[in-house]
Parts: structure tokens; C-alpha cells; sequence
């Protein structure tokens, strides 16, 4: 299944602007992970600063979409790895880049709770990566103390995600 | 008149009264609401059993309130309405909601409070959106419990709430009727 969508999602890059690598998309994947390794926020938001390629502003086809979704998970989820290996070295809550997958980098903030916060991008300054953590992980305790939020659970207010949206923006 | 009311809650709650930590008050407030909530899963049971909870508080509060301020009776419905908004409130939850929409005949009033700190950070779930969960209705308790001590008979009970969306979080308290003191049953 995996073969026939990357080869239907070429053909439309190549009539298209020009073949594009992956990591060329100017969205930045951010999810939010739980103690059992359960993804507790997700989102996509789409970075205003990154340098934008030769053929920036491309429109990337809807397949190539779905392909990046899937794709995200994937790289997130074998970040972890790397994540729980480093925590021990460092008495840090910001561990910055602990990962690579083709262009794409994997920063990541690991809260007192245990939660990882982890964002994947492209070249981004660090300063910036930590000023929207800090933010989302306030963000994250407020939501703590809402007496209806079980910890540990998906967190599904709107609020929450146009604050961390409103973040990405000012910061991303 | 009001002014006086005033300047006695700053007082009492400056000196006479003894401070908690505001997290732990919300925190426990909050945990007590989601675990009712929990326990009875229909939001009209979990608004009564708040509002029982408070007229049980209520009635005990109204002696501490007493004691600690010293003061007299009040002439009118009017003045327990500032009195319970100035020095009330004041001494206990470090709030001064504003008394408005004073009725004509005088026997109801609202108060609106700008800041409620049994409600920091909460965000009610859709559910409870949808099945009129009222938050702090141990507040409505509260006033009926004490005001019933002090031969009061009320109603007060929410009508708008910002965590439901409103503008302002507004209690309606309207006064039934005065309590006459009664001779217990069994003596001449």
C-alpha cells in the first residue's frame, strides 16, 4: 500500500512544481506525549519563518498530505527512544535537537510530569523552539489544573489549541 | 452606608482572619466538583448536592460572620444585600461582588462577581455545557444557609456563569419571607 501511494504522489510532484523532497513542507508537526507513550495533543502548524525553497508556495498534492501524517507519527514515535536515552544525561527540561529523519529535525522538551513534547521541523534557531515549549508546557499546566482533565488523557479543548496555534505563530 | 461596609471587610480581612493557599482552596473545590460529577453523572443531582453542601456551610459560616464582624441587624433587605456583598464575601473569599438589579419592591437583588476564585483555570466539558451544570452553586447554598439562620428565607441561585460562556457570573438572591421566631413545640 505504501509502494502505490509514493508513486502516485511523485507523479503529481513531477507535473507539479518539480520534484519535492519531504521535508520540504513549511508545516511543523508538534505532539504532545503521555507517560505510556500515548499522544496526548497533536497539531500541525504551519511555520511562517522557515527559508522558503525555490519553488516555496508550492502546493503540495492532498496524497502527499496523508503520507506526511502517517509519517510524523512514525518519526515521533521512534524519537522516544532517543528522548528516554537522553533524559538521564541531562538535568535539563529543554533537550533541543535529539533526532534526525532525511531534512527534518526532532526537538524535544521533556516536562517534570514525564510528558515529551516533541516537534518536528526544519532548520529552525533554538531560541524560538524554546520559547514555543515553554509556552505549550504552561499551557499544558493550566490545563492540570482543570479539575475535569484526567491526566494522562486526551486534551480536547479548543482553547488549548488555538492558544498553542496562537504560539506557533508568534514564535515558529 | 456602603462605604462603611467597606472599610469593615478590609479590616476584618487584613487582621481578624486566617489566609489559605488559593491553589489548594480551587484545587479542592474542583476535585470535590469532578468527583461529584463522577459519583452522580446528571448534572441537575450534582447542582443540588453543591447546594446542599453549602447550606450545611452556610449555617455554621453565619455564627463565624457574626463573631468575627459584631455586627447589628439590618434595617432592610438592602442592607443585608450590601452587607453580605462587602464584608461577606470580603471576609471569606477576598471578593466584593457588586450588588445590582436591585428590585423594586426591595426583596431581590443581584450579585455579580468579576472574579471567582472557586473557578480558576476550569473548563467545563461539553456535557456539562449541554445539561446546565452550574459550578459554584455551593455559593446559592451558602446564602441560603446563613441567611436562614438569620430568619431570612431566600432563594439565590445562578443565572449567568463565564464558564459557560456568559458575559459576567451573576447569583440571583430573592428573599421569601422573614422567618418569625417560633416557641419550640413542647413548652407553654
Amino acid at each position: 500500500m505504501n509502494a502505490t501511494h509514493s508513486s502516485s504522489s511523485s507523479g503529481g510532484s513531477g507535473i507539479g512544481s518539480g520534484p519535492l523532497s519531504h521535508g520540504n513542507s513549511p508545516t511543523c508537526y508538534f505532539v504532545m506525549i503521555g507517560t505510556k507513550d500515548n499522544p496526548i495533543y497533536e497539531a500541525e502548524l504551519v511555520s511562517v519563518n522557515t527559508a522558503r525553497s525555490s519553488s516555496g508556495g508550492a502546493t503540495i498534492s492532498e496524497a502527499k498530505k496523508e503520507e506526511f501524517r502517517h509519517l510524523n507519527q512514525f518519526i515521533a514515535h521512534s524519537a522516544l527512544d532517543m528522548v528516554e536515552d537522553l533524559q538521564w544525561s541531562s538535568n535539563q527540561m529543554y533537550l533541543k535537537v535529539i533526532d534526525k529523519f532525511n531534512e527534518r529535525f526532532i526537538s524535544a522538551y521533556l516536562t517534570a510530569g514525564n510528558i515529551k513534547l516533541l516537534l518536528l521541523h526544519d532548520a529552525k534557531s533554538e531560541d524560538a523552539i524554546r520559547n514555543f515549549f515553554n509556552d505549550c508546557y504552561e499551557l499544558y499546566i493550566k490545563t492540570l489544573l482543570n479539575p475535569f482533565y484526567e491526566p494522562n488523557s486526551i486534551i480536547s479543548s479548543a482553547a488549548f489549541d488555538a492558544k498553542v496555534r496562537l504560539s506557533a505563530k508568534r514564535y515558529l | 452606608m456602603t462605604k462603611q461596609y467597606k472599610t469593615l471587610g478590609d479590616d476584618i480581612w487584613k487582621n481578624k482572619v486566617e489566609k489559605i493557599n488559593a491553589e489548594l482552596f480551587t484545587l479542592t473545590y474542583g476535585s470535590i466538583v469532578a468527583q461529584l460529577v463522577k459519583d452522580y453523572e446528571d448534572f441537575t443531582e450534582v447542582n443540588k448536592q453543591l447546594e446542599k453542601m453549602g447550606y450545611n456551610i452556610g449555617t455554621r459560616l453565619i455564627e463565624d460572620f457574626l463573631a468575627r464582624s459584631g455586627v447589628g441587624r439590618c434595617q432592610d433587605f438592602r442592607e443585608t444585600a450590601e452587607m453580605v456583598s462587602k464584608v461577606g464575601f470580603k471576609m471569606f473569599l477576598n471578593i466584593t461582588p457588586a450588588v445590582t438589579n436591585i428590585s423594586a419592591d426591595g426583596r431581590e437583588f443581584s450579585l455579580v462577581l468579576d472574579e471567582n476564585p472557586l473557578a480558576e483555570c476550569v473548563e467545563l466539558p461539553d456535557q456539562a455545557l449541554v445539561d446546565e451544570l452550574w459550578y459554584s452553586n455551593i455559593l446559592c447554598g451558602v446564602l441560603r444557609g446563613s441567611l436562614e439562620m438569620v430568619q431570612m428565607q431566600v432563594d439565590a441561585f445562578f443565572v449567568t456563569d463565564t464558564l459557560r460562556g456568559d458575559d459576567m457570573t451573576e447569583i440571583r438572591v430573592k428573599l421569601i419571607r422573614y422567618l418569625e421566631e417560633e416557641v419550640p413545640a413542647g413548652e407553654d
